[in-house]
């Protein structure tokens, strides 16, 4: 979606700044929102992408002035409201007042965090057809501007570039986010040059490799 | 993105224990906390476990034992390059936001620049959790037009001579960057080198410090 998670080349934010000795965690609560969102994902109620979604889902002016844990517990809210396990009466009382609703896996004890996080969670998968495109092959991003989530970003649409890595299969996130299937499919990094991507007078020095699934190309 | 919201929280307040005053989204987040531990999906210790993992054992710290490693021994190196995720794995560095990593080489022709436009995708493993600016909206916003902009906010820059290569992690494939080796460092320890791989470095807003910085 063209949600205000998609920021590549706006301009106006101004410098990056970034923090001398900066602190894993700013205060209490992100180190707890952070915790949090792990923990409800074990519970495999959703997949990484309907999470993405849930979070780049967010009104834009509301995803453009919260900071990034808030984001993740905004997310968090919306997904657990969605599937039944939290009330917005909850939230606002501070304490259940219903019985948990039935999960797909069960909780995560805190003796099995250290293995969840180690095994993390792989998205590759067989794809049942060869590799659409190989190593130096042109293609061209299509122009798609899908109201669910995908992972193509607006810079990237519409451009031609080279393909310089074939990656193997992985889950497409398009469909996977909407719980409509993992329907692995080939991921290339393709690469753009700046003028490409950004027009005359851009950088010449400058080239962007974006990962791109199979059905985000189609051959030049 | 606010970077500092602790502390320019202009909404109301609410009261916290003895006298304290927490912005809404860390009551809110308390509250989500006891409603998720008292219906069972969040079982006790398990938000301690994670917050201390994050905290202590997993950072950048780690990824400068892969640089340095690839510094020191070519035959690690090529095994980085055919599979960095198995090759990173030699040193026990696993997991969640790792699972399927690349890494990029600097040369003089070309600096390598890691970013996430569309959210915030870093390689856990290897530099633990990504710092505010990375995922703030000036960096993602910033990085795939005017990198030699953002590097010039760190104070970095390059020869004009030498192209930037932008790496988007639009997938799950995680990217580290291999800094190149600072001068004056022949017959190192692996130790040594490592106190010279800064996080920016392996992000590449920044390059590996000079030798003189050595621990």
């Amino acid at each position: 979606m063209n949600g205000a998670q998609d920021l590549g080349g706006m301009m106006g934010f101004g410098p990056v700044r970034s923090e001398w000795n900066e602190p894993v965690f700013h205060a209490h609560w992100e180190g707890r929102a952070l915790g949090l969102t792990l923990a409800a994902s074990a519970l495999g109620e959703w997949n990484i992408d309907v999470g993405r979604h849930a979070r780049e889902s967010l009104h834009p002016a509301d995803y453009l002035s919260s900071s990034y844990y808030e984001i993740w517990t905004k997310g968090l809210v919306k997904l657990l409201v969605e599937r039944g396990m939290l009330t917005p009466a909850e939230l606002e009382a501070g304490r259940s007042l219903q019985t948990a609703a039935a999960t797909k896996r069960p909780a995560l004890a805190a003796a099995n965090v250290p293995a969840a996080l180690t095994t993390g969670g792989p998205c590759d998968r067989p794809v049942d057809h060869p590799a659409l495109f190989a190593v130096g092959d042109r293609v061209r991003t299509r122009n798609i501007n899908p109201v669910g989530h995908t992972r193509l970003p607006r810079y990237a649409r519409g451009k031609t570039g080279l393909v310089e890595r074939v990656h193997g299969g992985f889950v497409f996130p398009d469909t996977n986010a909407h719980r409509a299937g993992e329907n692995p499919q080939w991921v290339y990094s393709v690469v753009f040059t700046g003028p490409e991507l950004w027009g005359d007078g851009a950088d010449a020095g400058l080239t962007v490799a974006v990962d791109c699934w199979g059905s985000y190309l189609e051959r030049v | 993105m606010t970077q500092h919201d602790d502390h320019h929280h202009h909404h109301d307040h609410a009261h916290g224990e003895a006298g304290s005053e927490l912005p809404d989204i860390a009551l809110r987040v308390r509250a989500l906390e006891t409603i998720l531990s008292e219906k069972g999906y969040v079982q006790p210790g398990v938000i301690d476990a994670i917050v201390e993992t994050y905290e202590t054992k997993i950072g950048p710290r780690n990824g400068a034992q892969v640089v340095a490693r690839a510094w020191s021994d070519p035959a690690y190196l090529e095994r980085l390059r055919q599979d960095a995720t198995a090759a990173i794995a030699e040193l026990g560095f696993v997991g969640r936001q790792g699972e399927h990593m690349v890494v990029v080489e600097n040369t003089p022709r070309q600096h390598n620049l890691v970013v996430c436009t569309l959210c915030s995708c870093y390689p856990w493993p290897v530099l633990g959790l990504p710092p505010v600016w990375y995922k703030s909206a000036p960096y993602r916003a910033k990085a795939v037009i005017d990198p030699r902009g953002v590097l010039a906010d760190f104070g970095v820059a390059l020869p004009a001579e030498t192209a930037i290569r932008v790496w988007d992690s639009t997938a799950e494939l995680r990217y580290l960057v291999i800094p190149m080796r600072p001068a004056g460092t022949d017959g190192w320890s692996e130790e040594r080198l490592a106190s010279l791989v800064t996080r920016d470095s392996m992000i590449g807003t920044s390059l590996a410090l000079p030798a003189g910085d050595a621990a």
